[in-house]
């Protein structure tokens, strides 16, 4: 399996889903202008305002040679992104069978969490295994604070979602010249290098770029 | 594949930044708004364009008459809102309508189905109806620019203020957008003086009546021709009316049907209506929110499915569609049980002191629209109503009213810096007017922090940044007549509840202003560095849980003792004299 009928076709749908705050927006800002500068159509769709306020927050990003809907239906998303634990469970309902789950292992508690009403789910990273067999955990916090950097979580997310779609390093370095001001861009693309470096090592370059080889 | 992005003409653009990039190809002078979720982008964006006059308006309704007056001198201008602000600018905007425009009037409203950041969930494709202006809907980032050109165009030549319709899936959802050359009135902009058209007197306005009528005959006439008015003939066994994102949905659910796709939803093209029923076996009318196209095309005598199948609440998706239309949809996985994420006010957040605090009152609290709102969920769980922007002072003046004798001391009003100057003022000029002696709680952060952090009169900036007059709140209200005006660190807890008791026990008007600033504004994100953080010492800690009572997202539950989230703590000092064990402590050395 790869990314895609999906991604053979140069089509695909990813889910970013997130905690406001962790930069989910700016992530799917490089995604989306990554595949914008390969030549591909692109629509991206999020909420801002009140949504933001440190609640669960989501992006839609879908690339191909026309695109139509700015919402992935749900069920039919290729590669879900995840920048926290338990949100890769909140939104596992929009993955297709069979696609590719990529979840921050970070934990951030919600407010029923952190005020001791309710326990995190402690079984949560064996609920993402039965969601897909394509299931793969990154410590992105931690290897944004090796490169002393704690913002850059979303990079390595990025990264390490970047393994399985059909783009070059290079076309997402270029979209982080874009996206970002100057004086973060290389922290920037480190970190998407750290990130797409974890998931080599777990995923195996036999499925880089979304396509067996 | 399609041709590479030419990087410098191909661009992924929201439909926010496209209204911006259409206005100014279009030759937009000026721009008026006030911030408001899903629209706030369109002014910070047209900022950026030179030759642009963009500024925020205390509120909607200065917005629209600024246009106004910019149109009547010649210029092409715009407003732009979210959908609840045209009900604030609603009077200027029903009038506009009669008067015409001398330069092209755009008035973007920017509509939230799914209420993602808004308290209702209104269609103002009504008001088109209502104030007899015509409306255009796109349906992606790349219409949104043409249509945004377009209006300005058909403004002046129809002589009509035009609406463009958004919502958040097309104001915050970006697509492929080519950039145009600007091609607007180059020459500046020449005012003829005219009060016959301009001066709404009745006899005057009678005539303008006449006016409207005529151009809206006109403007049928240009939907029947309009080419955003469009059939895509397909399989003729199912036709579907739509418009705006609905559209998108509709061509990923449906690529082979026959589709009516309506870019203007008002006026509607008759002719083509018919054309597109008569053509095939069924119609289905697929729009989010109310049955606005289905009354329509129903009331041309075609038997058209609609709202019995497709949901009037909410924001609509393929899926949706799919299952409306057909009465399936592939089965998807059931939703986990998970702990909900709500919005929460961020790690150091100046509105929680103040909460915490006016909670221990138990008094009834009328609240406002901004960041403060999400005070009404738990742990702080402190607000009794919140309607709409200003509400706040007025409803806390209705309530004492309303209890006569009993009514002093037993509520307060809450409202934000920008909310009380968008339409407090007058809420609090009527307390002290009417003899009330409500205690209205100000909370200065320093910016209109929800949709972003956006400048106001207080501020002392202008949306480009520049120094301006700063507004003093403090003499505004003492203007107004409120003898009794007092400031207070908010993060102070014990300080500001002893000065909300006194306050809400005298029996006059007072006004606390809070004033701490936003933690997400710059300034006070670069001081955090040299403010100490806190942590729980574990040995001291009785996990009482007086501290989590606060609800702040760095004060985590341990399982038998509290711990703070070195990440997240912003070393606001709220939570350390809550304990009563002096567990919380200054962190040594940082994260």
């Amino acid at each position: 399996m790869t990314v895609g009928d999906g991604v053979t076709a140069g089509r695909g749908d990813i889910f970013l889903a997130g905690v406001g705050g962790q930069g989910t927006l700016l992530a799917s800002e490089v995604l989306g202008e990554a595949f914008l500068l390969s030549g591909y159509d692109v629509k991206k769709s999020e909420v801002h305002g009140m949504a933001q306020r440190g609640g669960a927050v989501t992006t839609h990003l879908r690339f191909g040679p026309k695109v139509f809907s700015p919402l992935i239906e749900p069920g039919k998303a290729d590669l879900l992104i995840s920048f926290e634990k338990i949100e890769g469970l909140r939104f596992a309902h929009y993955l297709r069978p069979g696609g590719t789950l990529v979840v921050n292992t970070q934990e951030i508690y919600p407010p029923s969490v952190a005020t001791g009403r309710e326990p995190y789910p402690a079984d949560a990273m064996d609920r993402l295994a039965k969601v897909t067999d394509r299931f793969f955990p990154v410590d992105a916090l931690a290897a944004a604070l090796s490169l002393r950097e704690v913002r850059a979580v979303n990079m390595v997310m990025v990264g390490a979602g970047s393994h399985f779609l059909p783009l070059p390093v290079e076309a997402y370095a270029e979209a982080v010249r874009r996206c970002l001001p100057e004086r973060v861009q290389e922290v920037n693309v480190l970190a998407f290098r750290a990130g797409r470096a974890l998931l080599k090592a777990q995923a195996g370059s036999q499925e880089e770029g979304g396509v067996r080889r | 594949m399609p041709i590479p992005a030419d990087k410098e003409s191909v661009r992924l653009l929201s439909g926010n930044e496209a209204v911006a990039r259409g206005a100014f190809e279009a030759g937009v002078r000026v721009a008026s708004a006030y911030p408001g979720t899903p629209s706030t982008e369109i002014l910070e964006e047209l900022v950026r364009y030179e030759g642009v006059w963009a500024e925020w308006a205390p509120n909607e309704k200065v917005a629209v008459e600024v246009a106004i007056g910019a149109s009547m001198a010649g210029a092409r201008a715009l407003a732009a809102m979210k959908h609840v602000g045209v009900n604030v600018a609603a009077d200027p905007i029903f009038t506009a309508s009669y008067t015409g425009v001398g330069g092209g009037l755009v008035i973007v409203t920017a509509d939230d189905p799914e209420l993602h950041s808004s308290q209702n969930e209104q269609d103002n494709r009504h008001y088109a109806l209502a104030a007899k202006i015509p409306m255009l809907e796109p349906s992606d980032s790349a219409e949104t620019k043409d249509y945004t050109r377009l209006a300005f165009e058909l403004s002046e030549r129809f002589d009509t203020p035009f609406f463009l319709r958004t919502t958040t899936r097309i104001a915050h959802a970006k697509g492929v957008v080519r950039l145009g050359e600007p091609s607007g009135p180059p020459s500046p902009p020449v005012f003829k003086r005219d009060p016959a058209k301009w001066v709404m007197l009745p006899v005057n306005a009678r005539r303008r009546h006449v006016v409207v009528e005529e151009r809206t005959r006109a403007l049928k006439e240009f939907a029947e021709i309009f080419e955003g008015n469009r059939i895509e003939w397909g399989d003729r066994s199912l036709g579907i009316v739509t418009a705006g994102v609905s559209y998108q949905y509709v061509k990923e659910a449906f690529p082979e049907a026959s589709v009516l796709k309506l870019g203007m939803a008002y006026p509607l093209p008759e002719r083509l209506v018919r054309e597109f029923a008569a053509g095939v076996s069924r119609v289905v009318v697929v729009e989010e929110l109310d049955p606005y196209l289905e009354t329509h095309v129903r009331s041309l005598g075609i038997a058209a499915e609609g709202k019995e199948r497709v949901p009037i609440l909410g924001e609509l998706d393929p899926r949706i569609v799919r299952k409306a239309v057909t009465g399936e949809a592939i089965p998807v996985r059931a939703p986990e049980n998970l702990p909900s994420r709500p919005p929460n006010l961020c790690p150091g957040c100046p509105h929680r002191g103040l909460f915490f605090a006016l909670k221990k009152l138990k008094v009834a609290v009328t609240g406002d629209i901004g960041c403060y709102t999400l005070a009404a969920l738990p742990p702080l769980d402190s607000m009794d109503l919140c309607v709409c922007m200003g509400a706040s002072i007025g409803a806390a003046h209705g309530f004492e009213k309303a209890l006569g004798d009993e009514g002093p001391g037993k509520v307060v009003a809450v409202i934000g810096d920008s909310t009380f100057l968008h339409s407090g003022v007058t809420g609090l000029m009527n307390i002290v007017y009417n003899r009330g002696c409500g205690t209205v709680l100000l909370l200065d952060n320093g910016t209109t922090a929800m949709t972003g952090a956006q400048e106001n009169p207080s501020t002392g900036k202008t949306l480009d940044g520049g120094a301006t007059h700063r507004l003093d709140l403090e003499a505004l209200c003492r203007a107004l007549g409120v003898a009794h005006v007092y400031a207070v660190d908010p993060n102070d807890i014990a300080k500001t509840e002893e000065l909300l008791r006194r306050e809400v026990a005298r029996p006059e008007p007072s006004v606390i202003i809070t004033q701490a600033p936003c933690v997400l504004l710059p300034e006070h994100r670069k001081s955090r560095k040299a403010r100490p953080t806190y942590e729980v010492a574990a040995d001291l800690c009785t996990g009482c849980k007086a501290c989590a009572k606060l609800g702040c997202p760095a004060i985590e539950w341990a399982g038998d003792v509290s711990r703070i989230n070195p990440l997240l703590c912003d070393g606001c000092n709220q939570c350390p004299p809550l304990c009563k064990f002096n567990a919380i402590r200054a962190r040594e050395g940082k994260p």
